[in-house]
């Protein structure tokens, strides 16, 4: 309980850093941040292999994909597009924001309290469903990166102009 | 492992996707606004592990995968128009490209 | 007497012959013109001797012609006969023969030559239909005959087109008065079951008590279409502008036939009439009021034939007076002996107007007593008779008879014989008025033309009736001759059972008769005598006065403001269609949300992004809600 209450908490506060940087790589790197303690609490509550996941695919390369386009781009575009000055202007999102998640608490406590399963999910098990039952979506999930791949690719290409 | 109850984990995980959707739609950087993606969907695989975990199956770890799939698909096509918008519009700012054809 | 269908069948086949495109010369267009009304005449005369000599049983004659509607119960073709019916057919065929006579010469040259006789006999076909008719259907066809020709003679002379709008107004103010008269048929005819005359009064009086409803209903709404052909209050605005035709026709229809279809029409339903008397009450008061305000009128008109026009409403008001107070014989009688000293006034007007070159004003007209002898001794005897001046006068008999039909009926005898005497005095001020104006007053200028014989022979056939008619029928003290009622009473019941002895009879004349040459005199001081008044009696200080009379009331100004303003108004605002407006409203509505909804693709990404937020919050509400 106190690895949740100290993750959730590290995550939640490095998230609200995340989005009112301005400094784009400071914004990253408190993501990375968020991330990790996301992965502790993969951990904590018995899913090893999402943790795993989550560090090395999530914070280890698509965050590194994010430094890479970082560095592509001029120092000047850094500043650029940061957060309004005025407050005023976070008004609407918040209250849109709370809204919606007051919406959900009140879905997620209207459910009767449960605790999680003791045990965990050892990483066997997963990777035996994903061989077995879930095997046309991971090779669906090899197309979508091709995809992405190609795509990338093409968008990014030097044109003949 | 202790037994952290299930509300919790959703309940984070609501607070984290509404921190994503709050900073997508105040950031103008479209830099900024793929990260507040990323979060969202980070929001999103937490709570499927934490279904996962609550019945102690595999299934809830194998969405997790494909999420991760997904968004590494999706960064990469979106920092590769990102770039695009910066080498045609020289910024990063999104509402630069609000002109529509007719 | 089988042969009736003559009389009007001439007159139809004139118009006919004369509405063909053939090019005509005047002479033989107006011998079809003329020659057909003397046929009528002519054939009018055989059932008229065999109807007095040898009265057909019942007194009437009826003479079905065909049936237009069989199944219907109100579309027959037929003609009927009786006295009522006679005394009208006689009047229309003589006095209207004489007339086309006279427009004979005096129409000459004009390029509408053919078409004025062909509307003139269309006219007189049309209102011996009318007055020959057996049910009120067929009578109405006569009805909208005489109302069409007397829109088509009034603007005769479209080029100008003052004309067209005189005859327009006098078709749109008659039609108030025939769309009250169509409403009122087929009321009768929905209530009663019948359109045929004598069986509808059979019917009234065994369905309807008196004063009921739908008798004062039925009653009113006739009252409503003869009201307004005989151009009596409210609807008398049309008369004096239908002058603008040219002077035959204001004799033939606006003085002796058409505005007499309405008295005809009261004394041909009579028997829906007697079953409301509320509504003969309003008949009289109707008539006393016209003819007050008519007469006060003509007295300060300066054009010749606007002053016969407002004398021919005044006179006509007698006789919706005498009708209303149930007197129907005196007011047919009046009807008679008017037809003929009007139509002699206004013969006798057209002559001065062509010797002087088409000169209306009076007030530039004079000295013609000697240059004109025919025609200003025949005016004169028109005058006298028309002011009701013993003893050589058609319209002295008539009138008083009026008189003293009215001051001894009820309710409102004495009131209204007041009334009545007070228009006699103004008769005679205008009457001589004119007569000084015209003829005896100094010469203003020269004469232009000479009346030919065409246009004297028919003013001295007119002069004689004019003179002599009267004696068919005379009071109690100067020879008691009963003629006429005893005539009549075949068709239309006696007027109310004389009361009084001959002394009180005669204590009537004499107040009427002063009166009448009290207004002579009047007139002579004022017009002849006084050579500053010069046409007018009332002083500069009178001015307003004067002008309000002259204005007939002011009733054109008061129907414009409250009737043509409002709904000009109406039409200009609805020029731009207003239930177009509902469907032009549908577009606008399209158009407005078109721009709303477009500005929601902005291109701009954090727009979309809300919306995309928003739309999620708002589902899942409604999910968590419901």
């Amino acid at each position: 309980m106190a690895v949740f209450v100290i993750s959730s908490a590290v995550a939640l506060i490095s998230t609200i850093l995340v989005i009112t940087r301005r400094n784009p790589v400071h914004a990253l790197l408190y993501l990375i941040l968020s991330l990790l303690s996301v992965a502790v609490l993969f951990y904590s509550i018995g899913a090893p292999l999402a943790a795993a996941f989550e560090l090395i695919v999530y914070a280890g390369a698509i965050m590194v994909l994010f430094a890479f386009a970082l560095m592509l781009l001029n120092p000047g575009a850094l500043s650029a597009g940061g957060p309004r000055r005025r407050p005023l202007f976070w008004l609407v999102p918040a209250l849109l924001g709370l809204v919606l998640l007051g919406e959900l608490a009140y879905v997620f406590t209207r459910l009767p309290p449960r605790p999680l399963a003791a045990g965990g999910v050892p990483p066997q098990q997963v990777g035996l469903a994903l061989f077995g039952p879930y095997l046309l979506g991971v090779e669906l999930a090899s197309f979508l990166l091709l995809a992405g791949l190609v795509g990338a690719y093409h968008i990014g290409r030097r044109k003949p102009s | 492992m202790s037994p952290v109850p299930l509300e919790y984990g959703l309940g984070l995980a609501a607070a984290l996707f509404v921190l994503g959707l709050v900073g997508a739609l105040v950031r103008r950087s479209v830099l900024f606004i793929l990260l507040s993606i990323e979060i969202m969907l980070n929001a999103g695989a937490l709570a499927f592990v934490f279904a996962g975990a609550r019945w102690a199956q595999p299934d809830g770890q194998v969405v997790f995968l494909f999420i991760l799939t997904v968004a590494a698909a999706e960064v990469c096509v979106g920092l590769a128009l990102m770039l695009e918008l910066y080498q045609r519009f020289k910024t990063l700012d999104g509402d630069a490209a609000s002109r529509m054809k007719g | 007497m089988a042969l009736l269908w003559l009389v009007p069948a001439f007159p139809l086949a004139g118009f006919l012959l004369l509405a063909l495109p053939l090019r005509l010369s005047p002479k033989v267009a107006a011998a079809i013109g003329v020659g057909s009304v003397g046929l009528s005449l002519v054939s009018a005369i055989p059932p008229a001797a065999s109807f007095i000599a040898h009265p057909p049983p019942g007194c009437f004659y009826s003479l079905p012609l065909w049936s237009w509607l069989p199944s219907s119960g109100a579309g027959k073709v037929g003609l009927y006969l009786d006295a009522l019916a006679l005394v009208m057919v006689l009047v229309v065929t003589v006095v209207g023969f004489l007339i086309h006579l006279y427009s004979a010469r005096f129409m000459a040259g004009d390029e509408g030559y053919g078409r004025f006789f062909a509307y003139m006999n269309l006219f007189l076909a049309s209102m011996l239909i009318l007055v020959l008719a057996d049910n009120l259907l067929l009578l109405f066809l006569g009805w909208e005959g005489v109302g069409l020709c007397s829109y088509l003679l009034i603007g005769f002379w479209y080029r100008d087109p003052a004309n067209g709008r005189a005859a327009v107004k006098a078709f749109l103010v008659t039609r108030v008065g025939d769309t009250a008269l169509l409403i009122g048929l087929i009321l009768l005819f929905t209530q009663l079951g019948t359109l045929d005359i004598q069986e509808l009064g059979r019917r009234a009086a065994m369905k309807w008590a008196a004063g009921s409803g739908l008798a004062v209903a039925a009653a009113a709404l006739l009252l409503g279409g003869a009201v307004g052909k005989s151009a009596q209050l409210p609807l008398q605005t049309w008369l004096p502008d239908a002058m603008a035709g040219p002077t035959p026709v204001s004799a033939l229809i606006h003085a002796a036939t058409m505005v007499t279809a309405g008295v005809y029409l009261i004394a041909r339903t009579q028997a829906v009439f007697s079953l409301a008397p509320a509504v003969e009450l309003a008949t009289a008061l109707i008539g006393a009021a016209t003819l007050l305000i008519a007469g006060s009128s003509a007295i300060v008109q300066n054009d010749l034939k606007r002053c016969l026009a407002y004398s021919t409403i005044s006179q006509v008001g007698y006789m919706f007076l005498a009708l209303g107070v149930g007197a129907w014989q005196p007011a047919v009688y009046h009807l008679a002996t008017h037809a003929v000293f009007k139509s002699l006034l206004f013969l006798g007007a057209g002559a001065v107007m062509l010797a002087l070159g088409d000169e209306h004003d009076m007030l530039r007209m004079g000295g013609l007593s000697r240059r004109l002898p025919l025609t200003f001794w025949t005016f004169l005897v028109g005058c006298l008779s028309m002011a009701a001046i013993p003893p050589l006068s058609a319209g002295f008999y008539s009138k008083d008879w009026i008189l003293f039909a009215v001051r001894y009926s009820a309710p409102a005898g004495r009131l209204l014989w007041w009334a009545a005497m007070a228009g006699v005095v103004l008769t005679s001020i205008y009457t001589f008025r004119m007569l000084f104006l015209v003829f005896l007053s100094p010469a203003k200028q020269e004469l232009k033309a000479e009346p030919g014989a065409l246009i004297q022979v028919p003013l001295l056939l007119l002069a004689v009736p004019a003179a002599l008619l009267g004696f068919l029928e005379t009071p109690r003290t100067l020879g008691n001759v009963r003629l006429f009622t005893r005539f009549l009473s075949t068709s239309l019941p006696a007027a109310i059972p004389e009361s009084g002895s001959p002394a009180s009879e005669l204590m009537l004349i004499i107040p009427s008769t002063v009166a009448s040459l009290v207004g002579v005199g009047l007139a002579y001081l004022a017009y002849l005598r006084s050579r500053k008044a010069e046409g007018q009696v009332l002083a500069v200080a009178a001015r307003p006065l004067r002008r309000f009379l002259f204005a007939g009331w002011g009733f054109d100004a008061a129907y414009d403001l409250l009737l043509v303003r409002p709904w000009s108004w109406l039409a200009r605002i609805s020029r731009k269609d207003v239930v177009d407006y509902l469907f032009r409203l549908i577009a606008a509505l399209s158009r407005l949300l078109n721009r709303l909804l477009s500005r929601t693709q902005s291109g701009l990404l954090r727009r979309y992004l809300l919306a995309l937020a928003l739309g999620a919050a708002a589902v899942l509400a409604l999910v968590v809600l419901l």
